[in-house]
């Protein structure tokens, strides 16, 4: 099939961009949790 | 395990089903077209892309109203996700054109009107999600974010509009607006809606995940604002008359 390696980069690209993005919300969340953790053991809750 | 997890469970497998469902049906069922053959398949997700980010960028217009309107910090939250999901989608939308405009064009990139529009769309919320982090006092930060995200709504409907009014190098519409004789094959059209739809389910669950970032926020924020009120009360209840010695100043250390 004629430009099939562009099409393939094209779905590549599509789902690159969706797993990084996923990515960096669970970096993000984790360490947003790690510094809850920490504020609810200084206040006991 | 909580009823919400589950749902949100089931909602996850449906969006991965539905997008192998619409993967399936753009190699194996579209027909392919005439001229471009296999290059065009692009399309199904680039369009998607683009309907799905201009979803996005509504509901970042109406939590904007809404925040305004009810001062609910949910309202800001869910627009912020819906900001940073849809300038997501408009960026696989700007990389995905050049990809296909490469073979077809033989360029990259054109100041058309339509390319043109998108990119700013795509500057107006890089610039909406920076706004965030300029601004310190939290309900400033809301109302500002509220006001800009229904403010840059309005280049949504000009990026679709752009094709219409003006004529480009941008393919014209094939769907609503379509010139008479033009279209798309019946094939073609269940399979780029078989692919929105799924592209929204993965939006829905993108989003979700990025709003609970923003709920760990939220009562981080609030926590770190407690410790510090309780770290400044004992300073502020000392008595006033210390901080002045015949000297001068000495401060409340």
């Amino acid at each position: 099939m004629k430009n099939f390696n562009s099409l393939l980069a094209a779905y590549m690209v599509f789902w690159a961009i969706v797993f990084i993005f996923q990515f960096t919300i669970a970096r993000r969340q984790a360490r947003a949790e790690a510094e809850l953790e920490k504020l609810r053991q200084q206040f006991g809750k | 395990m909580s009823p919400n997890r589950i749902l949100w469970l089931v909602v996850k497998l449906i969006a991965a089903l539905w997008m192998a469902a619409a993967g399936y049906a753009i190699f194996f069922v579209a027909p392919d077209e005439s001229t471009m053959h296999a290059i065009q398949r692009i399309f199904y997700i680039h369009v998607s892309s683009a309907w799905t980010a201009g979803v996005a960028f509504f509901l970042v217009a109406v939590g904007g109203v809404l925040y305004l309107i009810k001062r609910d910090p949910r309202y800001d939250w869910a627009g912020l996700s819906a900001a940073e999901t849809g300038f997501v989608f408009t960026t696989v939308v700007l990389v995905t054109g050049p990809i296909w405009a490469k073979p077809i064009w033989g360029i990259w990139w054109t100041w058309d009107p339509r390319l043109t529009s998108t990119f700013v769309l795509w500057l107006m919320y890089a610039a909406y999600l920076l706004l965030g982090t300029l601004v310190d006092d939290k309900q400033r930060r809301s109302v500002l974010r509220s006001v800009y995200g229904i403010f840059a709504f309005i280049n949504v409907p000009l990026v679709f509009m752009t094709i219409r009014w003006w004529r480009g190098q941008h393919p014209s519409p094939v769907i609503a607006g379509a010139q008479p004789g033009s279209g798309l094959d019946p094939t073609m059209k269940a399979v780029l809606f078989l692919t929105w739809g799924a592209t929204l389910c993965l939006f829905a669950v993108l989003m979700r995940s990025r709003y609970r970032l923003e709920v760990i926020r939220g009562e981080t924020e609030e926590l770190r604002q407690l410790a510090e009120d309780s770290a400044v009360a004992p300073a502020s209840n000392r008595p006033f008359v210390s901080a002045v010695t015949p000297t001068g100043f000495a401060g409340r250390g």
